[in-house]
């Protein structure tokens, strides 16, 4: 399932008027959680609004699960789920009863919707509320309905646009870990729009980075996390150039950067442990030790610097 | 499963046949206006005229009833054209207040919270969110013009004699056409004003301005220029001229509420064609407003 492509886009472009927004995208996108970043006006929910045919595509085209977007509209749109950024609901029906009347649009008939509706309000975390009309929910119980109307039909395919927007630290906690959780049973595929890069990292296992209208980076999180989990920062005190020699001796790459900071590449041969036992033999503390941390923080700032297009 | 398993499941079971969905935005339409007393009471109390003919259309035949009454009811009113055209009038005016009472509210809060990404992000197209929030209005419509004009029709041929029914065929075709031609201009006009203003109230006083405003700046315009053609904005003119055609009626003498002023018909093709126009204008406000993402060029 990993590698049949989730999501192609093959040359897509869309104008507004005379306005290019998406540029001729090419990519091929397989993994189960796949980020989509950029700054603001990157193209990011164009993307997600085309994919979902509310765009028409100016040229070229994308296709979901090998169905293209312009010949497959209706029947593509039965496997999505779609989570909007903005506010989006009926202030006076109450929220069961607006999941359910999603869901009956879906296709499901009205005894499973019900069912349903209750099943993903309880999913969501707002079962004790389901019965309150949507317009007195709080910002985190919005967002919470959202992703439970996304959800009720059982997409294949789900569609996240900023979904931590305005969430304050807890609610955005619940919301992340919702998302780990959906993606955890590896039913649903997840494209999440975002322009925080720690819901992305945190979430997801693929990332598209667009900027003005273009591909700037793709990249493989989890084959970056695997490689970054051999690099690690070390915090010591009390050590010296020879205990980085003693580092080295163990098989690793290692760099004194001093004020007692040491970076190094650890060989699969060697344990975290062993280093421990070193720094004890020798008598330094090792008082922080950190795997390389923010590479898609680098990806990213890398791909806004690049001059034009792809990395 | 239970609810308080707490947990997610796909979903495998039956889907309902993709052309009956517009009918569910339609059920929570019907089911959010029995909340409202005052649209219930209204909607019964818009039965009084047509039952009131039917009582008048039971004692034209009933003798025993005649005589108690000691009064010829034949010769009070006679049924025929008249009659059944002044019946639409006064229920198709009756259909505009509730047009201008539910119209607004059908379109209006879907596009003032962002609700129509949700819809149109599933296996539901534009044109079914429009005949859907359409099919509320027409269906209420319906049963209050042309289906109790119908059966008072088949009422009076029941107690005249089929031959009666027979020959006046004409009738119940008429009220059944020129009843949907006022249920088609009401239903769109009030949808595309619920589409382009969201604010719920200003779009019923629009649906009002639309109709009573524009009849009176036509007949301005008449008065002043000295001509008939100020009547092409009345809305209720234009589609009191094609009632005429389709009852068969004189100018002067048509339905109560749709009268055209003898000597200033304007013809039925020009009529027929501003009719049209309007409605397309509707379309086209709809096909604007109705859309899963706005569009900011």
């Amino acid at each position: 399932m990993a590698d049949q492509p989730v999501i192609e886009l093959d040359g897509l472009e869309v104008r507004f008027g005379d306005r290019p927004i998406l540029k001729r995208l090419k990519a091929s996108l397989t993994g189960l959680a796949i980020g989509l970043l950029g700054p603001n006006g990157a193209g990011k929910s164009t993307l997600i609004n085309t994919l979902l045919g509310f765009h028409k595509p100016s040229s070229g085209t994308a296709r979901i699960f090998g169905q293209d977007i312009r010949t497959h509209a209706r029947s593509l749109r039965s496997l999505l789920g779609y989570m909007p950024e903005n506010d989006a609901f009926i202030a006076k029906m109450t929220g069961v009863h607006f999941v359910r009347m999603m869901a009956e649009l879906s296709g499901l008939p009205s005894a499973q919707a019900i069912e349903r509706a209750h099943e993903a309000f309880f999913y969501v975390g707002l079962g004790e509320v389901r019965y309150r009309a949507l317009g007195t929910y709080s910002l985190g119980m919005k967002q919470s309905a959202k992703l439970a109307q996304a959800i009720v039909h059982g997409p294949k395919l789900l569609f996240l646009d900023e979904p931590t927007n305005g969430l304050d630290p807890p609610q955005r906690l619940r919301m992340i870990q919702l998302i780990q959780e959906i993606r955890a049973r590896g039913e649903i595929h997840i494209m999440l729009s975002s322009h925080l890069l720690r819901d992305v990292e945190e979430t997801c296992d693929q990332v598209l980075i667009l900027k003005d209208g273009n591909v700037a980076a793709f990249c493989n999180l989890e084959e970056e996390r695997k490689s970054n989990k051999r690099f690690l920062e070390m915090e010591t005190r009390g050590a010296s150039g020879s205990f980085v020699e003693a580092i080295e001796r163990m098989g690793c790459e290692a760099a004194w950067s001093g004020n007692g900071r040491v970076k190094l590449v650890l060989p699969d041969a060697v344990e975290v442990r062993q280093l421990y036992q070193l720094a004890a033999e020798q008598n330094v503390q090792i008082r922080r030790l950190n795997h390389k941390r923010d590479s898609l923080e680098d990806i990213f700032l890398k791909a806004m610097e690049a001059p034009v297009g792809r990395l | 499963m239970a609810v308080y398993k707490k947990t997610y499941r796909p979903y495998e079971g039956v889907l309902t046949p993709g052309w009956s969905r517009f009918w569910v935005l339609a059920r929570y339409a019907f089911a959010d206006l029995r909340k409202s007393r005052f649209l219930t009471f209204f909607y019964i109390a818009s039965f009084l005229y047509p039952l009131i003919c039917a009582l008048i259309l039971y004692l034209r035949h009933n003798t025993a009833a005649i005589g108690v009454l000691k009064f010829d009811a034949s010769k009070l009113i006679t049924v025929g054209t008249t009659f059944f055209a002044h019946l639409l009038g006064w229920q198709s005016m009756l259909a505009f207040f509730l047009a201008a009472f539910v119209g607004p509210g059908l379109i209006s809060p879907d596009l003032s919270h962002n609700a129509l990404s949700l819809y149109l992000a599933r296996p539901f197209s534009r044109a079914e969110y429009v005949l859907g929030k359409m099919s509320v209005l027409m269906f209420l419509m319906s049963l209050m013009t042309w289906v109790p004009g119908v059966l008072l029709f088949l009422l009076q041929g029941y107690l005249e004699g089929w031959q009666w029914a027979s020959d006046n065929a004409r009738i119940a075709w008429a009220l059944f056409a020129a009843a949907w031609v006022w249920i088609l201009v009401l239903t769109l006009l009030s949808l595309a004003l619920s589409a382009w203003v969201k604010w719920r109230p200003v779009a019923g006083a629009l649906l009002f301005g639309v109709f009573f405003v524009a009849a009176a700046f036509g007949a301005a315009i008449n008065g002043i220029m000295r001509t008939k053609w100020g009547h092409i904005i009345n809305l209720s003119y234009l589609v009191g001229t094609v009632w005429n055609s389709l009852f068969d009626l004189k100018p002067g003498d048509g339905a109560v509420f749709f009268g055209v002023p003898a000597s200033e018909e304007i013809s039925m093709v020009v009529c027929v064609s501003a009719l049209c126009a309007i409605l397309l204008f509707c379309l086209y406000l709809l096909t604007i407003k109705i859309r899963g993402a706005e569009v900011v060029r």
